[in-house]
């Protein structure tokens, strides 16, 4: 069913679709729509679930944690200095393996306050060992939720789906919301190799020590290192997964494509634009001004941040001319984070083969500084100019 | 009003296995020991960083015969709300959710989501041993050290405030059901979990722990020290049901008594109140007389 | 042989004893029954059992005679103090150190 809405009712319907069990959250602009939309839901008895309505953060994610632990399949979102005051729990719940999804309504975090949009607070968990989806409309909002549920309870690794404070929370767009009947056939119901329960016993997240040793059985068990290790080894893997599910995905719905990225008009580009979240979709209008004056120009959006997509990048991007980097977050002290990775995936699958884009970050609308269309498309033509500056680029600095 | 527990009708079944982590002499272990057996099989245990996880096993050994979950310092009470969520969501709802948590982990850091989950009213117990001070971290004050305890980083003149009274804010929440205990009375705690476990909404306790290397006494002492914390009338064993106050057990006892062994006496037979000054201890002792005072007036 | 095979993959551990390995090493002084004392023991029927209630370490037997098990018992001394009849004296171990060479 069409319908026309905002991003936030969007990923509400999602999380409905997903028949949660326990929902809760903590309200923070510009998130609060979505959490609104839940409580309806669940106190209408439209949505069989259980709604927390928590002191904090920190505590919508303990609740996360501990739901999922006793086999719940548990929500929550939030966005900027609430997600960083989470982020104690948001690590917990991946060395815990625990397949949360979480929406992360991009905002800028203070000092100073700023309630607009940037995606900084994200960015920031990008070492988490979540998974990170930025989405790119109300479409994406919706589908990424569902796919979210299905990979996260198959590689047991949470998720963030990330979507832009206002551009999408609060922007009203036409969307499809799928039949119930597809989303109960495309994700099943939660059933964790272990929840909570008092007939199989068992101490979870346990001080664990820097050796291996045995259990009580005399079989050798992990060591810190070796949890760690198998976190980072199954991320990885779980692009394969995430490619699973997305075929998955279109058998059943219809819709979908490439998992980790979305090229536009990147085939035959000589120049790409690299960005996260609904600023790919405002660089196509860009590249379709440049295709006009002549120049072979295309937008590269990354869906998945963490993991990373690097092989599929390097391969997208390999002989381009440039590679021009869009981003609304920094390192500080360095550079755009995004492009940072970006970079490295290049240097470690096109180093030496003379296929080697030039590549230039741009930082853009910081704080929720406009971001025009026009001062993009500009930016854009002055890198593919050969003008590449060794220092980010800020879009809009009055400085 | 349900029987008194006696020690020949204590349940024999144990929860706890031997050889645990827990210092020689740990009156946690004996309050745990014995409020596992109150709380029974089908409990599932919340516990934040403490001397408890300490107690309870290091990956992949566990202690305790029961589910638990560890979690973050600040989080017990939000993550007991979490697993109650997928309890009713589930209908399971028998299985009963018990937290553990230490006095820095309820009086300092956890208390905001103590206090968030008691006042939504979610339908768990919250058990506070106090050891008075972070223990496990090697005997740090904490909001619930009392006056003139020497600790680690209160060194040499001992700890400057009084004990924060936990129990007072956690009535403050309209709970059905706040109570005092003492690991030197464990019959007691055992009571009062049965008492309350079945009661609506957040039910808290809060359990007065001696604590050898923190208090500084042998660790044979520790039962003693605890009984003489009540019988000096400086810790009180007491439950609030719905708002109604009552003196129980050994304090309760006192007001019959009417005669309180000198507050010195605990103090001097631990070396953490070895720089209490004859002077602050006549203070504390004029302030217990005048608590009792109240209580006596009260029962006249 | 690594742990990749383990069954979890998360900290997850399962009961048992001897987390803390056996902890009757760490005690300096042994608990030592005298049944001629010992109220249970005295009438041969269940009393008292004050050291099983109060042991903090769960190796006293709620039994007659109860008994004590000193491969976890740290020795903490608890049961010889609140005894009633003081049934149990604490005993230095090296009292009993040809006992413990013979465990080596």
């Amino acid at each position: 069913m069409h319908i026309i809405e905002n991003g936030n009712v969007a990923a509400a319907l999602g999380v409905m679709l997903c028949r949660v069990n326990v929902i809760a959250a903590y309200p923070i602009t510009p998130q609060t729509p979505l959490t609104e939309k839940l409580s309806e839901y669940v106190e209408s008895g439209e949505m069989k679930a259980e709604y927390i309505p928590v002191e904090s953060e920190h505590s919508a994610l303990a609740v996360c944690i501990a739901a999922s632990s006793a086999g719940g399949r548990s929500f929550t979102a939030t966005s900027a200095n609430g997600l960083l005051y989470m982020h104690e729990q948001v690590q917990w719940a991946a060395g815990a393996r625990l397949p949360i999804v979480m929406c992360v309504v991009n905002r800028a975090v203070g000092a100073p306050w700023n309630v607009w949009n940037d995606q900084q607070d994200s960015i920031s968990q990008r070492d988490t060992g979540w998974i990170q989806i930025y989405c790119a409309d109300h479409q994406q909002i919706i589908d990424s939720i569902i796919k979210a549920y299905w990979l996260a309870e198959k590689v047991s690794i949470p998720i963030m789906v990330c979507y832009d404070g206002y551009i999408l929370s609060h922007t009203y767009m036409p969307f499809d919301v799928p039949d119930q009947k597809k989303v109960d056939d495309f994700l099943p119901p939660f059933n964790p190799d272990y929840a909570l329960n008092p007939h199989e016993p068992a101490n979870l997240n346990t001080v664990t020590l820097p050796d291996v040793r045995l259990d009580v059985r005399g079989e050798l068990a992990h060591g810190y290192m070796e949890i760690r290790y198998l976190l980072h080894e199954e991320m990885r893997k779980s692009l394969t997964v995430a490619a699973e599910a997305e075929k998955r995905f279109v058998d059943i719905f219809g819709r979908g494509g490439d998992p980790y990225i979305e090229p536009y008009l990147c085939d035959d580009a000589e120049y790409v634009a690299v960005g996260l979240g609904s600023l790919t979709y405002q660089l196509r209008v860009c590249v379709d001004t440049l295709r006009k004056e002549g120049i072979k120009a295309g937008v590269m959006g990354i869906r998945f941040y963490r993991p990373f997509p690097d092989i599929a990048l390097a391969n997208a991007l390999k002989g381009k001319k440039g590679v021009i980097v869009f981003e609304k977050a920094l390192s500080y002290g360095y550079e755009g984070a995004l492009v940072s990775d970006l970079k490295s995936a290049l240097y470690e699958h096109l180093a030496g083969t003379g296929t080697l884009p030039v590549v230039q970050n741009i930082i853009a609308g910081i704080g929720g500084r406009k971001i025009r269309t026009e001062d993009l498309t500009q930016n854009l033509r002055t890198a593919i100019k050969g003008q590449v500056t060794y220092e980010p680029v800020w879009i809009g600095l009055e400085i | 009003m349900q029987a008194k527990t006696t020690i020949l009708s204590l349940p024999t079944e144990e929860f706890l296995h031997p050889g645990t982590r827990a210092c020689t002499g740990c009156a946690l272990a004996i309050a745990y020991r014995i409020g596992l057996k109150a709380l029974g099989k089908d409990t599932i245990l919340v516990v934040p960083p403490s001397c408890l996880t300490v107690l309870q096993g290091l990956f992949p050994i566990a202690s305790t015969k029961l589910p638990c979950l560890n979690v973050t310092f600040a989080s017990t009470a939000a993550a007991a709300t979490g697993i109650l969520a997928t309890l009713k969501a589930q209908g399971k709802d028998k299985i009963k959710v018990a937290a553990w948590a230490g006095d820095g982990g309820t009086s300092d850091i956890g208390l905001q989501a103590l206090s968030g989950a008691a006042e939504r009213g979610d339908n768990f117990i919250y058990l506070c041993y106090d050891n008075e001070g972070y223990m496990n971290t090697g005997v740090q004050r904490s909001g619930t050290t009392p006056i003139g305890a020497i600790t680690a980083n209160t060194p040499f003149k001992g700890k400057l405030q009084p004990k924060k009274d936990v129990s007072a804010i956690m009535a403050a929440h309209n709970l059905s059901y706040v109570a005092t205990c003492s690991a030197s009375y464990p019959l007691d705690l055992f009571d009062k979990i049965k008492k309350c476990v079945d009661l609506p909404g957040t039910k808290y306790i809060h359990i007065h722990i001696p604590c050898p290397p923190g208090w500084g006494y042998e660790p044979r002492y520790g039962i003693k020290i605890g009984r003489l914390a009540v019988e000096t009338g400086y810790y009180d064993l007491y439950e609030i049901i719905n708002g109604e106050f009552r003196l129980t057990g050994a304090s309760e006892k006192l007001v019959e008594k009417r005669k309180l062994i000198p507050v010195r006496e605990y103090f001097r037979a631990q070396s953490r109140f070895k720089v209490l000054t004859d002077a602050q201890i006549t203070d504390i002792q004029k302030e217990i007389d005048k608590k009792w005072n109240e209580y006596y007036k009260k029962e006249d | 042989m690594g742990t990749r095979n383990y069954r979890r993959k998360t900290s997850h551990s399962e009961p048992g004893p001897g987390d803390g390995g056996r902890t009757g090493s760490w005690r300096v002084e042994r608990p030592v029954l005298n049944t001629s004392l010992c109220i249970p023991c005295k009438r041969k029927a269940e009393a008292c059992f004050i050291c099983w209630l109060l042991c903090p370490d769960v190796v006293i037997s709620r039994t007659i005679p109860p008994t004590i098990d000193l491969e976890y018992c740290k020795g903490c001394g608890i049961c010889a103090e609140e005894c009633p009849t003081k049934a149990i004296t604490m005993v230095d171990e090296s009292a009993f150190s040809e006992e413990n060479e013979g465990k080596e």
